[in-house]
């Protein structure tokens, strides 16, 4: 523990920077809003606890209510708010009032707006198509069955024309994503999925019209239109889950600030936005704010959090000179900064650029459906091509009846059921991800995470929770709880936090002249007598008691001559920890820990959890290599973490994971995050991904089995289109049905005793470790 | 056959009603919170200017 700094402190008055900090929030609301037509600006936030009609009643109702606003809209769905407001006559920080005050936690929403957007849009003309796939398939279903059911053979010829009449433009407008595909894939010389589709929808539409035109007696409309539908619904599912899966992510807290408070000539401060701020600008940074760029403190002391940036769970004393990493949180006091890098050069735009050359390393991974479609798209090709020849050699000649037959196998085979195969399962396993906390990123990461053999472990804040707790509550005088509650409730350090959290509800006695001491502690009057609540040495010049150089309290307080009470404190594992990492080796899965820290808490934690290898004091670039490493060696790796500094390695692992309380960017590059506070999360993810991909695998035979049987009648030529109609949704629904077993798949279980046992677990585990103080990974103040 | 000729349009027509009001309805908006939408029939006191404007 270092003792040296200004013993005197910098006096923190509480009301004093509560305005100025005002004043920037309010700035950075303003800037992030979307201006409208006139006055009026739209700010949207993102309510994460908004649940029923009676929060968005009230919401929307206490919101309305104010002078400013216009309109308050809320969405349930993306548990946003979106006002409407003139902000010529209030302040935006009253919607951030108004909702704490109704109880609802709110963050601003701003995040990669223009990319929802484009999803959005997106998932509406793929709606839009599916409804008019749907309605012409409907209509000449209709009269298709007509003319099957032995229509004469003038009814048969105009129902034809008719059909023909829906499916052109129907063709035209639903198929749009097909050919657009289709056009960008042989533009660049390669086949996908979608060549054969478009080929085989334009070709049976060419031949039906040829064929009604002149009288013919069957004619494929109905098979093309129904193609489309089944194929859409497999695409709008797809980006459904996709667009879903995107907003849920955005909705969570968002961690880091837009910028940072400028310091004027004047001494003013002024909200500035990260990208505008330059090298040499003077900043100022407030407790509880985190850092904007890299930058060297010039005044004030505090301590401060790396445990996002670093991975160190212990908070440091910052003072004049010090340089700090953009991303790291003030805890104490404020500091001013002069910055040593722009938004550009900062510690946080490096770790991006690190974590986009591992995601290009990854972008090699081919998602199952596109390497079937490798293979199939030029099967079905030949197969076609084929059927052609081969009934033009035998026919001698007759290129309709060829031609016909050669239509017939692209249609038959054309992938109904393999387009719905993927996705299908998909949004199941997403759905049953989603109700059990996970949300998932990309849709690709169920089948990488069915894949993996090692699972690495970041340790602060993903095996533990990154937040201390008080571990000897009993050997603590009850009477004591009033004052500790009131004195820690004023602090924004992690260990005073934790006081508060477990004294909350007491009534708070009158303190006077309350002041927090970075680097010490918080230092208050009561009743004439000095009281200080913080590090050990510093609370101990009261009682004029000799400091214990070998104790392991973290945290003291005393009052002048009394005596001092000391409490332990400690990171806590993240609940279900034990029983996730069991589970994981119980499936044959290596698992490891790589971590920044130091090496005793990390070890301390390894042991805990009965983790052979593990690796401490690791930079960002050390996790990255030590993750290629374990690719080169053959192994595929799950990467679980959550810091800034794990990032790189997120993007680098073979699929990886965060919990929700990671940093926006390790959120970023992970393709799961978990909401609950419990690890279960990993293994149960990982139980229905390995679930998912087997269901994938069955429908991909299902498909298969179907085209072997199809196939060769259609070659052969007894294809009619009332077959081809039955043959192709009979086997989407075979699909759709297998894929819907995995909601009743067991695993179930898990999801509604995840929490319970989690919870129980935890108990133990503080019992056990309370038990045995004496080798607790400290935290120190 | 003569019964075709007003039999067939008519059956186009109302799928095609259909079609349109299906369109109107998203382009108005009323997918944008299928949740919300759910919950806001339960709320007694929202008057109806309110139960219809999109975000």
């Amino acid at each position: 523990m270092t003792c040296c700094g200004a013993q005197s402190g910098t006096d923190v008055a509480l009301a004093g920077h509560q305005s100025t900090s005002e004043k920037l929030a309010e700035d950075e609301l303003r800037s992030t809003s979307r201006d409208l037509d006139g006055s009026l600006k739209l700010t949207s936030f993102v309510v994460p606890g908004m649940h029923c009609v009676a929060c968005i009643s009230s919401i929307e109702r206490s919101l309305s209510a104010l002078p400013q606003v216009e309109k308050a809209r809320a969405n349930l769905s993306t548990r946003r708010v979106s006002i409407t407001w003139n902000p010529d006559k209030g302040p935006g920080l009253d919607f951030i009032r108004t909702l704490d005050g109704l109880g609802f936690e709110s963050t601003l929403f701003t995040a990669g707006a223009d990319v929802g957007m484009a999803v959005a849009a997106d998932g509406r003309e793929l709606l839009l198509s599916l409804a008019v796939a749907g309605f012409a398939m409907a209509n000449i279903m209709l009269l298709s069955v007509s003319v099957w059911s032995g229509a004469e053979a003038e009814t048969a010829r105009l129902f034809h024309l008719l059909s023909g009449l829906i499916a052109v433009p129907a063709v035209a407008f639903a198929g749009r994503p097909f050919f657009r595909s289709a056009l960008r894939a042989l533009l660049a010389r390669r086949l996908n999925m979608d060549v054969p589709i478009s080929l085989a929808v334009l070709l049976a539409l060419g031949m039906g019209i040829f064929e009604s035109l002149n009288g013919g007696q069957e004619a494929y409309f109905d098979a093309c239109v129904m193609l489309l539908f089944f194929l859409l619904i497999g695409r709008y599912l797809d980006n459904l889950m996709r667009e879903r899966a995107r907003s849920s992510v955005q909705s969570l807290a968002r961690l880091t600030s837009n910028g940072g408070a400028l310091i004027r000539q004047d001494g003013s401060l002024d909200f500035i936005a990260r990208s505008d701020i330059e090298i040499g600008m003077k900043l100022r940074v407030l407790p509880g704010e985190r850092f904007p760029v890299d930058g060297r403190i010039v005044d004030g002391t505090s301590d401060v959090d790396r445990s996002l940036v670093t991975g160190e769970s212990e908070c440091q004393l910052a003072k004049p000179g010090a340089v700090l990493e953009a991303g790291v949180l003030n805890l104490t006091g404020p500091v001013d900064i002069q910055a040593t890098s722009d938004a550009d050069g900062s510690f946080l735009a490096e770790i991006i650029r690190m974590m986009e050359a591992a995601e290009n390393g990854r972008g090699h991974y081919v998602r199952l459906a596109e390497r079937m479609a490798r293979i199939y798209a030029p099967a079905v090709h030949l197969l076609a091509l084929i059927t052609f020849v081969g009934w033009m050699i035998i026919s001698s000649g007759d290129w309709r009846s060829s031609l016909y037959a050669g239509i017939a196998v692209l249609i038959i085979t054309c992938p109904c059921a393999l387009g719905l195969a993927v996705p299908v399962v998909h949004v199941i396993g997403a759905n049953r991800l989603f109700r059990a906390g996970i949300l998932m990123r990309d849709g690709s990461g169920f089948e990488r995470l069915s894949e993996i053999d090692t699972v690495v472990f970041d340790k602060t804040g993903t095996l533990t929770l990154g937040t201390p707790r008080l571990m000897n509550r009993p050997d603590i005088d009850p009477a004591e709880a009033p004052l500790l509650a009131a004195m820690a409730a004023r602090s924004s350090h992690p260990a005073a936090k934790a006081l508060a959290k477990e004294y909350a509800g007491h009534p708070s006695p009158a303190l006077k002249d309350l002041k927090e001491v970075p680097g010490y502690g918080m230092e208050s009057m009561f009743e004439g007598k000095r009281i200080r609540l913080g590090r050990p040495h510093w609370v101990a010049e009261l009682t004029s008691e000799q400091p214990d150089e070998s104790e392991i309290a973290t945290l003291a307080f005393a009052a002048e001559d009394g005596v001092k009470t000391d409490f332990v404190l400690s990171d806590s594992l993240r609940g279900g920890a034990a029983e996730a990492i069991a589970g994981l080796l119980n499936k044959r899965l290596a698992v490891e820990v790589m971590s920044g820290d130091r090496k005793n808490s990390v070890e301390a934690v390894a042991d805990e959890l009965s983790v052979q290898r593990f690796q401490h004091d690791m930079t960002p670039k050390e996790k990255i290599r030590a993750v290629n490493e374990l690719r080169l060696n053959g192994a595929k790796t799950l990467m679980v973490g959550d810091g800034l500094n794990d990032a790189p390695a997120l993007a680098a692992a073979h699929v990886s994971m965060a919990p929700a309380s990671a940093s926006e960017v390790g959120r970023l590059a992970s393709d799961f995050v978990f909401t609950r506070d419990t690890l279960l999360s990993v293994p149960f993810a990982h139980a229905i991904a390995c679930r998912t991909s087997r269901l994938i695998r069955q429908n991909f035979g299902l498909a298969i089995a179907y085209n072997c049987l199809a196939v060769p009648l259609a070659m052969a030529g007894y294809v009619t289109p009332l077959i081809a109609a039955i043959a192709m949704s009979a086997s989407s629904i075979v699909v759709v049905a297998n894929s819907m077993r995995l909601n009743w798949y067991a695993a179930g279980r898990l999801e509604s005793n995840s929490v319970e046992a989690s919870r129980v677990h935890k108990d133990a585990t503080i019992l056990q470790r309370a038990g045995r103080r004496g080798d607790l990974q400290a935290v120190s103040p | 056959m003569s019964h075709l000729l007003f039999l067939i349009p008519i059956a186009l027509g109302l799928g095609a009603l259909g079609l349109a009001a299906f369109f109107w309805s998203l382009k108005n908006g009323q997918y944008d919170d299928l949740d919300g939408a759910a919950q806001r029939v339960l709320d007694d006191e929202q008057g109806p200017d309110a139960s219809n404007g999109n975000s």
